[in-house]
C-alpha cells in the first residue's frame, strides 16, 4: 500500500462524524475517492441504485480524456492564429504550445476554481458528497469560449451557471440543461461584444509578455461570421492572414474559434474514445450529425442571397463553427439527453436540424449549436415520455388482441 | 372576513407574508416587461397602486347591487376606466414615461392582482378595508417591481433613475454592463432570487 493511502487512511478519523475536521467531510471524501475507486459506486442505504462497475468519477475521467486531443489542439491553434495575425510565416511547435498553454490556463482555472469552489461549500452545506459533474464542465467552459474572454466575466457566467442551474435543481445528475452551455449562453447574451465580436477570435494579447505582438485593433471574425454578413452569393472564407479557407483547413482546425472546438479531426478522435468506453451515444453523436446534414441539404437547395450561410453545403455546416463538438460532447451529456434509444435518435436529429436552422436563417446568430443544444435539453424528458407512452400503448394494443383471439 | 383580521393585517400582509407577487404568482407578465430600469417600474407600481385601491373602494361600494352572473363585466368596465385615467394622466403629465411603459398601462386591465382581489376581497367587504387591502397589494407588487428593477438597471445600464453610478474607473478596468440583465428572462430569475431569500426567512411559507 502506497505512502498516499496511509495518509488518507491516518487522516480519516479526524474527517469522520465526530472527528475534529468533520465540518469537512466531504472535502476528504470528495479528495479520496478521486485518488482512489471507492469500494461502493452507490450510497449504502440505497443499494439498489447501482448503475455500473465504474463510479461518476471514472466516468468523467474518461470523458476528460476524450477532450484531451482538443484540448492540446486547441493550445497549438490558438498561438497558430496569433503567429498569423502578428505577420510570422515560420511557426515554431513549442512556442505555440507554450502560448496557447499561457493563455488558457488562466481560464480553466478561473473556471475549476469558481465551480468548484461553489460545489464545495453546497457540498458542506447540504452534508452531502461533494459532486463530480464539475471535473468535465469546468473543463468545457474554457472550451467553448473565445480563449481571450475576460477572466471575471467567464468567473461571473460560472457561478451563475453552476448556481441557477445545477445546484438548485439538486445538484450533479438533477440538472435540466447543460451546465458548461449555459455559461456559454450566459457569456453569449450578457456580454455579446467580448463573445461574438470580430476581434473575439483571434488572440492577441501577449501573456506574461510571451509571443510576438500583433498590431493594435487587429480583427478576424470566424468562418461562420463571414457568412452571416456575406453580401451576394459567393462565399469567400478568409483567415487571419487573409488566404481563403477551405473545407480541409476546417476539418483540421486551423482556423479562428474557440479554444477547443475547431478541429472536427480532434473531435473524432475524442468521439472514438468515447464511444470505445461506452460513454457516449452513438445514437445521438449519428443523427445530429445526419440532422445538421439533412437539414444543410435542404438550405442549400433552396439557396438564397438573403441567408448567405444557405450557401454553405451540407459537409461544410458540420466541418464549421461548433457543432460537431457540440454533437460529441454536449448533446451526449447523459445528464441532460433524452435516454431512451428512439428518443436519442430524435433529440439528436432535432439538434442538428435547428442548429442549422438558426445559423442559416436568423443572421444575427451565426452559430446555433449552442442553443439547439439547450433548446433540446429542454425537450429531452418530453420526448422520452412520448417514446415511453407510445410502447406503453403498443404493448396495451397486442395485449387486447390476444385476450380478444 | 373583515370581522376577524384587523385592519393594520389587510394592510401589511401584502408586503411579504401574503405578497401578491413572490407568494401568490400573480402579475409576474409586468414585472418582466417593465423592470429594465427603475423609473418606469416605480411609475407602474404608483399606477397599480391607485388602480388596484380605487376600483376595490367602487367594487366593494356596488357589491351588493352587482348581479352575480355579469360581476366579471362589471368589474373589468370599473378597472378600464380608471386605468384609462390612469394612462391619460401619465401622457399629460410624464409624458416619456408612459412612452417607455408604451402597452403595459394599459394592460394593468389584465394583471391578475386586480381581478383577484376584487373577486377575492372587494366583493365581500366593506369600503374602507378594500381600500386598505387595495394600497397593500398595490404596494408589495411595487416593493417587488422596484426590487428586480433596482438590480436590472443597476448591473444591466450601471445607472439607477438615468443616472451612472457605476463609476468610469470600472469601465477603464474592462467592467462590462451585463446585456442580459436587460432581457426579460433575467427579471424571471432576480424573481426566484428574491422568493429564495424570502422563503428562507419565512419558513412557513415554504411548499413541501
Amino acid at each position: 500500500m502506497s505512502k498516499l493511502r496511509k495518509l488518507l487512511d491516518r487522516a480519516k478519523p479526524h474527517f469522520s462524524p465526530g472527528g475534529r475536521l468533520s465540518a469537512l467531510g466531504s472535502v476528504f471524501d470528495g479528495v479520496e475517492t478521486f485518488l482512489y475507486t471507492p469500494r461502493t459506486t452507490a450510497p449504502a442505504n440505497n443499494t439498489v441504485h447501482i448503475h455500473d462497475a465504474i463510479d461518476s468519477k471514472r466516468t468523467m475521467i474518461m470523458v476528460v480524456l476524450a477532450l484531451m486531443p482538443c484540448f492540446f489542439f486547441g493550445m497549438y491553434n490558438t498561438g497558430y492564429q496569433h503567429w498569423l495575425a502578428a505577420g510570422c510565416t515560420t511557426f515554431p511547435f513549442f512556442d505555440l504550445m507554450l502560448y496557447g498553454f499561457l493563455a488558457v490556463l488562466p481560464r480553466v482555472v478561473v473556471a475549476y476554481v469558481v465551480g468548484l469552489g461553489i460545489e464545495f461549500i453546497v457540498a458542506q452545506i447540504r452534508k452531502e458528497e461533494i459532486q463530480e459533474g464539475f471535473l468535465v464542465t469546468g473543463l468545457l467552459i474554457p472550451m467553448i469560449c473565445p480563449v481571450e474572454i475576460p477572466l471575471w466575466m467567464l468567473a461571473v457566467a460560472t457561478a451563475f451557471s453552476v448556481i441557477f442551474v445545477k445546484e438548485v435543481f439538486g445538484g450533479t445528475g438533477y440538472n435540466i440543461f447543460n451546465v458548461a452551455l449555459v455559461t456559454r449562453a450566459f457569456l453569449f447574451f450578457a456580454y455579446p461584444a467580448q463573445m461574438s465580436g470580430d476581434d473575439a477570435f483571434v488572440p492577441t494579447s501577449t501573456p506574461l509578455g510571451f509571443g510576438p505582438a500583433v498590431p493594435d485593433g487587429f480583427t478576424c471574425a470566424t468562418p461562420l461570421g463571414q457568412v452571416a454578413t456575406t453580401v451576394g452569393d459567393s462565399l469567400s472564407i478568409t483567415g487571419v492572414d487573409g488566404a481563403a479557407i477551405t473545407s480541409w483547413d476546417a476539418f483540421l482546425g486551423l482556423i479562428p474559434g474557440c479554444f477547443g472546438e475547431t478541429s472536427v479531426l480532434c473531435i473524432l478522435i475524442g468521439a472514438v474514445i468515447l464511444l470505445l468506453s461506452g460513454i457516449g451515444s452513438w445514437r445521438i453523436m449519428l443523427s445530429v450529425a445526419a440532422g445538421a446534414l439533412l437539414m444543410g441539404w435542404v438550405a442549400n437547395t433552396f439557396a438564397s442571397p438573403v441567408y448567405p450561410a444557405s450557401y454553405l453545403t451540407p459537409v461544410d455546416q458540420l466541418l464549421y463553427g461548433g457543432l460537431a463538438f457540440a454533437a460529441v460532447f454536449m448533446a451526449t451529456d447523459p445528464v441532460t439527453a433524452a435516454r431512451t434509444s428512439t428518443g436519442k435518435v430524435v433529440y439528436g436529429l432535432l439538434i442538428g436540424i435547428i442548429a442549422v436552422i438558426i445559423r442559416t436563417y436568423n443572421n444575427g446568430y451565426p452559430e446555433g449549436a449552442m442553443l439547439a443544444v439547450l433548446l433540446m435539453n429542454a425537450f429531452a424528458s418530453l420526448i422520452d415520455w412520448c417514446v415511453v407512452q407510445t410502447n406503453i400503448s403498443r404493448r396495451r394494443a397486442r395485449f387486447a388482441k390476444l385476450i380478444k383471439d | 372576513m373583515a370581522d376577524n383580521i384587523s385592519y393594520k393585517d389587510i394592510l401589511f400582509n401584502p408586503f411579504s407574508k401574503d405578497n401578491p407577487v413572490v407568494v401568490q404568482v400573480l402579475g409576474i407578465c409586468s414585472v418582466l416587461a417593465v423592470t429594465a430600469k427603475l423609473e418606469p417600474a416605480i411609475v407602474m407600481g404608483l399606477s397599480v397602486i391607485a388602480v388596484l385601491a380605487f376600483s376595490n373602494v367602487i367594487i366593494s361600494f356596488m357589491r351588493n347591487t352587482i348581479p352575480n352572473a355579469i360581476r366579471i363585466i362589471v368589474q373589468l368596465v370599473v378597472v378600464a376606466g380608471l386605468v384609462i385615467i390612469v394612462s391619460e394622466l401619465l401622457k399629460a403629465y410624464a409624458y416619456n414615461v408612459s412612452l417607455q411603459l408604451s402597452v403595459y398601462i394599459s394592460l394593468i386591465i389584465t394583471n391578475c392582482i386586480l381581478m383577484g382581489r376584487l373577486e377575492a376581497f372587494a366583493m365581500g367587504n366593506r369600503p374602507w378595508p378594500a381600500f386598505l387591502d387595495g394600497v397593500g397589494n398595490g404596494i408589495g407588487y411595487a416593493i417587488i417591481l422596484a426590487i428586480v428593477a433596482f438590480f436590472r438597471e443597476l448591473f444591466g445600464s450601471g445607472t439607477l433613475f438615468g443616472y451612472q453610478v457605476v463609476p468610469d474607473a470600472l469601465y477603464e478596468a474592462g467592467y462590462v454592463n451585463n446585456g442580459l440583465m436587460i432581457l426579460p428572462p433575467m427579471a424571471l430569475i432576480l424573481v426566484a432570487c428574491i422568493i429564495w431569500v424570502q422563503r428562507s426567512y419565512n419558513k412557513s411559507l415554504q411548499e413541501k
